[in-house]
Formats: C-alpha cells, structure tokens, sequence
C-alpha cells in the first residue's frame, strides 16, 4: 500500500479564485493510500518544496500528487524535489488544476468538483506507479548542421569555436544561401558579400568545420546525443582533391544557354560552372542536363582543358553515415515566385521582376555588372513601381496569412538604392502597411521617404498590363480613396518568404515538427525559440520563421549556444517512461512496429518460457534509447504486451474510472 | 455440388498421398446434416471428408494453431476464406510455409434457419444441387430456392476470385457465380440514421442477449491474439467486464475496436452467436468509416499491405493538420 500525501497549490490566485483549494484537500483525505493532504499559497516556491521533503521525511510518504499547474511547467522541478527527500521521482504526479481547471472555469463550485477529480485521478494513478530509473547515453561531441546560409554558417562557426566539431550539409554547390545573391544590405547599406565572404571563408579554414556542399541528408536514426546520419555526396563529375578552381573548363565549355540560378535566370551559364566567384568550395560542379557529354557522349573539352585532371565523368554519388550528438536545422528559404499572380503579369512580362531579381540587377557581380537596366530592352528605367506584401498576409489560397517581416525593409532600401545612383529616377511603392520594428529601422525607412524622395502609397496593385513596350499599373489609393494608373518601365513584387520546399521531408526524417506553413516549430515560441520540441534538434535562421540578418545571426549564436550546452556534456539520463513488450502476450503481429514513427520496435526470434514451455517466438522489442514514450504502440497493440512505463494501461484505466466513478 | 467433392477428394487424396502435406482440415457432419465442423483428417479416415452448402466455417483460424505443429496442413479456402487467410499470414499468426493451401468454389453457404423459416421442419437431409435446395423431412421431401436460403454474408459476397492459394481445384473463371449485389452497409445507414438514444437502446438490447460464451470471439480470425485481453487477469480489462451487465456488453465494443481495420467481413461472428446479436454490423459500422476516412480498404486482400489504422508513412501529417484539413495535407 502507497503511503501518499496530497499537496493542493493556490498559485496566488490564480488557482484558489476559482477552485476552493482546503476543500480539495479535504476531499482526498478518504482517497486509497492518502496519508497526508494539505494546501499551500506557491507549491514551487523554496517554502513549498520544503513543506513537501518535509512531509515526506515526517510521514514515510511513498508518493506524492501536487494539485498545480501543467506538469510541462514543473514536474521536472518536483520531481527533483521528492528525490531530494528520498523518493524516486517517478513516484510523483501532478494534477492540472491550473490550465485544465481554474483558468476555464468562472464558477468556484465547478471548479472545485473538477478540481476535486482531478486530483482524486492523480491519487488512482500514483498508486499503481513503480519506481522507475533512467538509464544513461553517451554523447557523441560533433553537430550537423543542415544549411549552409549565413544561419547555418553562425552555428557552425560558434560550435567550432567552443572547440567541437561540426559538418555542415548544404545541397548547392556552395554555402553562402540567399544573401550571396542580395547587393547591400539595409539598415546600414554594407555590401553583403563582403560580411559574407570572410564568414564563408572562415568555416572552409576552420579545422573543426568540414562542408559537404552539394550534399544532402538521406537518413536520420538515433537520439539525443546519439544520432546516426547518411549523407548523400551529389556527384559534381569534378574532383574536388584535385580542382583548383582555375575556372579554365568553364571558359571553354561550348553549352552556354542555361538559365544562371545565381543570377535568378537573367542570364546564361555553362554546362560546368561555379556559381559565383567567391563560392565556397571553388569546385564547380556539371550539370548533366546541360552538359554535351552527358547528353551525346561526345564533347569532353572540360576534361581536355583541365590541367589538373580534375574531371571525371563516372564520379558517382556517395554516402556516408556519421554520428552526431546534435542536429541544427538551417534550411532558410526561397522567395515565392509569383507565377500564379497573373495580375502582375510576372509571366508575360520581363520587366515585371521579383525583389532578389532586381538584387541581383543592382549587383556589381549581376548580369547587368550592376547597372540597372530593363530584362526586356537593355534601357535604364526611368519609373519603377515596387509592390509590396505578394503572396503575405493575405486571405486566398495563393497567399500566405503570415507577414514576410523583411520586405519592408527591403523594398526602402532598393527604393533608397535606386534613388541614389540614378536620381533621376520615379519610385512609388505601393504598400499595405510599412512594418519597420527594429533598431535603425524606421529612420532607414523614413530616409527613404524624407531625403530620398520615394513615394508611399497606401494601396494595392489591381493591374499590371505591357501596352507598347511599358507597363501601366493600375491600382487603388486606400488613403484618398482614389483610383489610379500609373506608367511604369519596372515593376518590382517583394515577393513572400516561403520555407525551403525540403522542410516536410526533413522534418518527417528529424520527427521534429512543422507548422501549417512548413516553417520549423520551436519547443516554446518564448521560451525555448532555438530548440526543436524533438531533443537534440535545434533551429536556426529563416526555416523557423522570416527573419532578417541581424536577428538569423543572433538566433544562429543562441542556437549555437544550446549545442554546445549539450556537447558539454558527457551523458544524458534517458526518459525511463518507455515502452516495452510482454513477451509471453506478444502476438509478433507487428502492429506495433507499423505505427512507432520513430522505428523503435525490432523483431526478434527469441527463445521464451511460457510457463515451462520453451519455445521461439517472433516477439516485438523496443529499443529503450530510441523509444519516445509517445504510446502510439500500446494503444495499438491488439493483445495488450506493449505498455508504456510510468503510463501502464491499468494506470490511465485508474485514472479514466477515478473521474468517472 | 456431387462433381466438385468427388474432384475434391480425389485431389486431396492425391495431395496427402504424394507428400505435398500430411493431414487435411476438412469438414465432418455433426448430429444434424447441418451441423458440420472443421475437423482434422488423415489418409486413414479421409472417407468423412465432404462439402456442401454448410459448410461455411472459416478454416483459417484453425490454421494458427496447426501450422504450429509438425509438417504441412492442407487447408481447403474458399475465396473469402482467404481474406482471413492473408491477415493471419499478414499478421505472423500462421506460418505460411507449413500451409498448403488449396482453392475450393463456393456457391454460397445456407443457413439452416432460413430454411427452418419456411416452415420446414424435421429435417433429415440436405441435398444442395445448385438452383434448388432438396431437403428430406420427417414430413415428406420438401424443396427451396438457393437465393431464398443464402447465409446473410454470402448475399454480400466479395466474389469468386480467392486471394491466395498454392493451388486451386478448378479456375477462379470456372467457378459458379454467387447471386450478390446487395448493398451491405444497407443495415449500417440505419443505424447511422437513428438518433444516438435509439442507437443505443438497440445495442444495450442486442447485446444484453449475450451470454458470454466467446463464440464470436473464438472463431473470429482477427481475434488471433495468444491471450486475450478477457483472459488475462492483469489486464485490468477482464474483472471490469464483469463489474455489471453494461461493462459486460462493453466486451463487444473493445472486441469491433480490436478488429477494426482487420476484420475481413467474413461474418463468422454472426453465424456462430447462438443468440444470434448481429455483431457483423458493429465491424461494418468500422469498415464504413474507414472507408469513409482513408478510402477504400479491403482487409485481408492481400498479405502485405498494411491496414490503414496501422500505418505510419513519412507522409503523414501532423495531427493538428488533419484537424484542420481532414488529412488531404
Ligand atoms: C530580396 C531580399 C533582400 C534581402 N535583403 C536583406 C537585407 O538587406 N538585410 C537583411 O538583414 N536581410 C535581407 N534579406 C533577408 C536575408 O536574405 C535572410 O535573412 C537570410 O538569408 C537568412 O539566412 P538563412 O541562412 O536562414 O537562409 P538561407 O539564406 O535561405 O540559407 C539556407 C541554406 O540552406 C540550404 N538548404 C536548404 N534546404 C536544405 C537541405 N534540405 N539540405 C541541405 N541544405 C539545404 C540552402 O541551399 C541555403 O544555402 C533579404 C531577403 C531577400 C529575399
Ligand atoms: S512508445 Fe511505442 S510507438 Fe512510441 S516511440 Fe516508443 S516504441 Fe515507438
Ligand atoms: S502489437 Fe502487440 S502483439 Fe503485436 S507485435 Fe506489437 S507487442 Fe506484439
Ligand atoms: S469480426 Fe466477425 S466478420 Fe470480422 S473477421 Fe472476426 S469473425 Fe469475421
Ligand atoms: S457468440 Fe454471441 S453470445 Fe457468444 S459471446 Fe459472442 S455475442 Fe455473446
């Protein structure tokens, strides 16, 4: 028989306003096994917990329920403080009567009765609990940092620098992400290659940073500390060993018409190509869609030119499975190409462009070598209109609900930028609301304004049509009520930021979870907003959530932080609350197998003893490191041999006849 | 009805006599000539072996516990029979390999009370001859319609193809054509149409007949597990159900969840129950929904897929999705 004290929290008021917190108490004190039950003004507070290691110690208690708010708030808490007096920590529970009880209910008699069952549930349960132990896993003292953008390139840089080692896989030829592609960068106008280029060049010389460009993840298995991960090496048909980046293949290379991914499609590349000078690794790769040899068998002028002998045409692709203690996500994202808007005539109109685009027509290193002219005839334009908001905040099912947060700014500084070089220039903007939170921000914005002379106008782009050679663009002025159309040579949409298309499968393959967007979810959006609610799985930049610079490099340091918090470490407890089969009740049906996301059932022939008769049976068996404690498997289980420990059939059957009797 | 058993003997005795198995679930009359049962036969007493229209009983269940034993088992399916069959060797219960199974027609089953319906009684034999049902009375030779007298589950057949076998005993194209096409959620939309009092004032009355004498259970070949929950005292679930008559009615609540997304509809349950509780409504109740949610899915088709209830993919969305969008995402 358990020996229980029962511990009714008030939390202030936040409880005892609306659940009379003595009469729970009382209410227990009849309960199977409840030696004990009192209430207290903070549970959590250091006078709380000693009340209970008190109790405890005065009482022989065996168990312990606290009537207070979620356990995700302070079970770990508690369950540290009962075994400080002596009791295994799993001899505790925690009846919900904050969040499940008296911030839902108004009526003081309602919340008392369901305050009353929920802790006599708690009671039911704690007397079928067994002490349970945690078990101990190493930690494997390397990260894999998946992305190679400036977010991932932070985290790699931070973890190196506290002396662990770190992979980053990035599926471009390059690192570097979007902000290779972007011209200068607001608030303070710095050209962003040159902050980006040393980062780059930083994490290919660190000697505790090794890059697998070109790269991707193929598998995850493991934990916490423990994960197991298959690469999959693209093959680039070049040696990377050997290449020394000379360039000399790509100059002689005769298939030249592929639309330029780094300069957005405004301009052609070669079949065998870098994507920009200072790319990182400096090996290019071929592509066999466009590459002669692969098509006809023929050609072959790379492999003649190359000195170094560096192209080799049967590279295959490789894989290689490493160990990692942690995983960083930092797959970034990709600006929504506006293909469905056909307001905007994005897809009949060259001159209709998207906001990386006309980074990259402003570009020095661009295809225009950074004089801003037309896609369509080579000409300066003289009126460019920018729209914003493309595809965010918006209602139909084209359009993201949330805000893209950095197209504001953005859009002010090619705005700024355009005036400056060209003052001779017309800018309006069209905009829903100017968002410009931010330290610098709104002055940046407000220079645009003010010194440059751009106009803002509140309203939205109805129309974009090409009549001659120009571009009319009708739109509404929401301020003057006014209709309005204007002439244009450009239009520039900023358009959305959407997560990396790769963000489903890879969240699937990290059982980390993803949001109705795709954008990665954080274990708390206050709290804990760099970790994944899966352990071991940290989040860094624009795969959460849009984010600028400054706050993808700040998140990347924090996330950087919580890595190397659990490097530190040289073991991890593991969650006893597992799952685990009855081998003599197991069926070998596989059920069980069939639903565990996390693969954490095998089966074996094992010899058993059922009652004096040997025999080998095909049974399931859970790995304890691997398992989540999610139950899927038990409530699967057609014959009952799978339970979960800490949370046994027979202690929610408890629980369940507690609250309904 | 005469062609096929005399083909069917002589194949059996071939396959027993050449080695291909060793022994044979066959059929064996009972105290009636519609009291027949699944029994085991040898070379030596193969003469009892016979099949006719009462012989509706799934083999397949049986086949756990034989294809534990020594040496192979002849088992005789008929095509929805094999249903049942790939779930057990989906399921790991049955060893397929010490299983020769051999394809049998079916023309569809009779029930006895059908016949006992229409007012004939004292039955001394059955002689069914396709079309028409010939049965010798205390009272004189009386006759029936094969349609008039169908084993409920039969007028619902899922047809002449069997869906695993090592070898059939004549073409799946050969064989007679069963006179289906009703509608088998027909009973189910009733149901459904009932406002939730009725629904349960006619489950509490249906099940209150139950005498807890596990037929149903015992014959089902979903209910395959090496204990059941009922029999296992830790269980937590077994003393519950004897608490009071309506946790006992809740036996048959938890068995359609047990087998939802396994039962193949082969409506054992329902023949066996001699309180005659039309369970088979419960599973079908099941099968609609699941049909209904995750699109069309025969359990037991074949000996792989796995049931749609029981299934993680990498596909799968989170749950808060398919809350929202009803799991298209
Ligand atoms: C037009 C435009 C202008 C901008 N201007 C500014 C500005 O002036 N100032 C400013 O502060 N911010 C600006 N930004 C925002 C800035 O681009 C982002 O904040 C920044 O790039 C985010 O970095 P990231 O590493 O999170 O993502 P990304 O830059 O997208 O990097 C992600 C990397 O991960 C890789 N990856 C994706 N999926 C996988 C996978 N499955 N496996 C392996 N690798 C993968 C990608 O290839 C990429 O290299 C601008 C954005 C745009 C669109
Ligand atoms: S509880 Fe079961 S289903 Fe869940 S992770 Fe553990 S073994 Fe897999
Ligand atoms: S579901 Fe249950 S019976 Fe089937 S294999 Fe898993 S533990 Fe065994
Ligand atoms: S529940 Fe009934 S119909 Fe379903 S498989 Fe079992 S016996 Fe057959
Ligand atoms: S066969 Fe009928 S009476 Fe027997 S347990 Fe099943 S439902 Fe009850």
């Amino acid at each position: 028989m358990q020996k229980i004290g029962v511990f009714v929290c008030w939390c202030g008021s936040n409880i005892a306003a609306t659940v009379d917190v003595a009469a729970v108490a009382e209410a227990v004190k009849g309960e199977p096994g409840v030696v004990f039950a009192t209430d207290y003004q903070y549970m959590c507070s250091e006078g709380g917990q000693s009340l209970i290691k008190e109790t405890i110690k005065e009482q022989g208690l065996t168990g312990v329920v606290i009537c207070s708010c979620s356990p995700r708030m302070h079970e770990a808490t508690f369950r540290k403080t009962v075994e400080a007096a002596g009791i295994n920590p799993y001899m505790l529970e925690i009846a919900n009567i904050r969040e499940q009880c008296s911030w839902i209910h108004k009526n003081k008699e309602e919340g008392t009765e369901k305050a009353i069952i929920l802790a006599k549930a708690a009671v039911a349960k704690l007397n079928l609990n067994t002490p349970l132990i945690a078990g101990e896993s190493r930690v494997v003292k390397r990260a894999l940092v998946i992305g190679g953008g400036i977010a991932g390139i932070q985290t790699a840089l931070d973890i190196a620098e506290a002396g662990y080692e770190v992979d980053i896989v990035e599926k471009q030829p390059t690192i570097g992400g979007k902000m290779t592609q972007i011209d200068k960068t607001f608030p303070t106008l710095d050209c962003a290659a040159c902050i980006l280029t040393p980062k780059m060049v930083d994490a290919a010389q660190s000697e505790k940073i090794n890059i697998y460009s070109y790269s991707e993840v193929e598998k995850v298995s493991g934990f916490v500390g423990n994960f197991s991960v298959t690469i999959k090496k693209k093959p680039r048909y070049v040696n990377s060993d050997l290449c020394t980046g000379c360039g000399a293949c790509m100059e002689k290379c005769p298939s030249k018409k592929t639309p330029n991914e780094f300069n957005m499609g405004l301009d052609n590349r070669t079949a065998i190509y870098i994507p920009f000078a200072q790319a990182i690794p400096k090996v290019p790769v071929i592509d066999t869609a466009a590459c002669l040899h692969f098509k006809t068998g023929k050609c072959g002028i790379c492999q003649k030119t190359c000195s170094a002998n560096a192209i080799d045409f049967d590279q295959k692709e490789e894989l290689i499975t490493k160990e990692y203690g942690a995983i960083v996500v930092a797959t970034g994202f990709n600006p929504l190409k506006p293909t469905k808007f056909d307001e905007y005539q994005y897809n009949q109109c060259a001159d209709v462009v998207t906001s990386l685009e006309f980074e990259r027509l402003m570009n020095a290193a661009g295809p225009t070598k950074g004089v801003l002219l037309r896609p369509s005839d080579q000409s300066h334009p003289k009126k460019i209109v920018f729209v914003q908001c493309v595809g965010s905040r918006g209602q139909s099912c084209r359009d993201h609900s949330y805000c893209s947060k950095i197209c504001c700014m953005y859009t002010a500084k090619h705005a700024m930028l355009v005036r400056d070089k060209y003052p001779d220039t017309d800018v309006t903007v069209f905009y829903i609301d100017v968002r410009t939170p931010g330290k610098n921000f709104d002055e940046f914005y407000r220079r645009a304004v003010e010194e440059y002379g751009v106009h803002y106008i509140k309203g939205m782009v109805g129309k974009v049509e090409q009549v001659d050679g120009s571009l009319k663009v009708q739109a509404s002025d929401l301020l003057s009520n006014d209709q309005m159309v204007l002439d244009a040579d450009m239009v520039v949409l900023a358009t959305a930021v959407e997560p990396d298309p790769t963000a489903k499968s890879l969240a699937t393959m990290l059982t980390a979870s993803i949001d109705t967007n795709n954008f990665f979810t954080e274990a708390h959006p206050k709290l804990r907003p760099v970790e994944s609610p899966t352990a071991g799985v940290y989040l860094s930049g624009v795969c959460q959530g849009p984010k600028d610079i400054p706050e993808t490099v700040a998140q990347g340091s924090a996330c950087a932080a919580k890595v190397i918090g659990l490097l530190a470490k040289d073991k991890l407890l593991s969650n006893p609350c597992v799952a685990h089969s009855d081998e003599l009740l197991c069926n070998g049906c596989s059920t069980c197998a069939n639903v565990c996301a996390y693969g954490a059932i095998d089966y074996v022939d094992k010899e058993v003893n059922d009652h004096g008769k040997r025999e080998v049976r095909h049974i399931a068996v859970v790995n304890e490191a691997v398992c989540q404690g999610c139950g899927a498997c038990t409530v699967t289980c057609p014959s009952g041999a799978m339970d979960l420990k800490g949370f046994a059939n027979r202690q929610i059957m408890a629980e369940v006849d507690a609250i309904c009797k | 009805m005469r062609e096929i058993n005399e083909m069917l003997k002589k194949k059996v005795s071939e396959l027993l006599e050449n080695g291909t198995a060793d022994r044979i679930i066959g059929w064996q009359a009972g105290e009636f000539c519609y009291d027949v049962t699944p029994a085991v036969m040898r070379k030596d007493n193969l003469d009892e072996l016979f099949y006719n229209g009462f012989c509706g009983a799934n083999q397949s269940k049986y086949l756990i516990q034989e294809s534990l034993e020594e040496g192979k088992v002849l088992a005789l399916l008929k095509p929805c029979d094999t249903y049942s069959f790939n779930q057990l060797v989906k399921e790991h219960r049955v060893n397929r390999e010490k299983v020769y199974a051999l394809g049998i027609p079916c023309s569809g089953m009779l029930d006895v009370d059908k016949i006992k319906a229409l007012g004939i009684t004292g039955i001394l034999s059955i002689e069914d001859n396709g079309e028409e049902i010939k049965v010798a009375t205390m009272y004189g030779d009386k006759t029936c319609k094969r349609t008039e007298v169908l084993q409920e589950r039969c007028k619902v057949c899922k047809g002449k193809e069997h869906k695993a076998y090592d070898e059939l005993l004549i073409p799946d194209e050969d064989a007679p054509e069963v006179p289906n096409g009703e509608d088998r959620f027909e009973l189910v939309n009733k149901l459904e149409a009932m406002t939730s009092q009725e629904r349960f004032d006619f489950w509490r009355g249906e099940l209150s007949k139950c005498i807890r004498c596990n037929a149903c259970r015992n014959v089902c070949p979903a209910c395959s597990c090496r204990t059941c929950v009922f029999d296992n005292d830790n269980s937590g679930v077994a003393a519950k159900s004897n608490a009071d008559d309506f946790e006992e009615n809740m036996f048959h609540i938890i068995r359609a969840f047990h087998v939802a997304g396994r039962c193949t509809d082969c409506g054992e349950c329902s023949r066996v129950c001699p309180q005659h509780i039309p369970l088979h409504l419960l599973n079908r109740k099941f099968i609609k929904d699941i049909d209904e949610f995750y699109g069309e899915f025969q359990a037991g088709e074949d000996d792989t897929a796995k049931g749609p209830l029981t299934a993680y993919t990498e596909g799968d969305c989170e749950p808060s999705i398919v809350m929202e969008k009803g799991g298209e995402a």
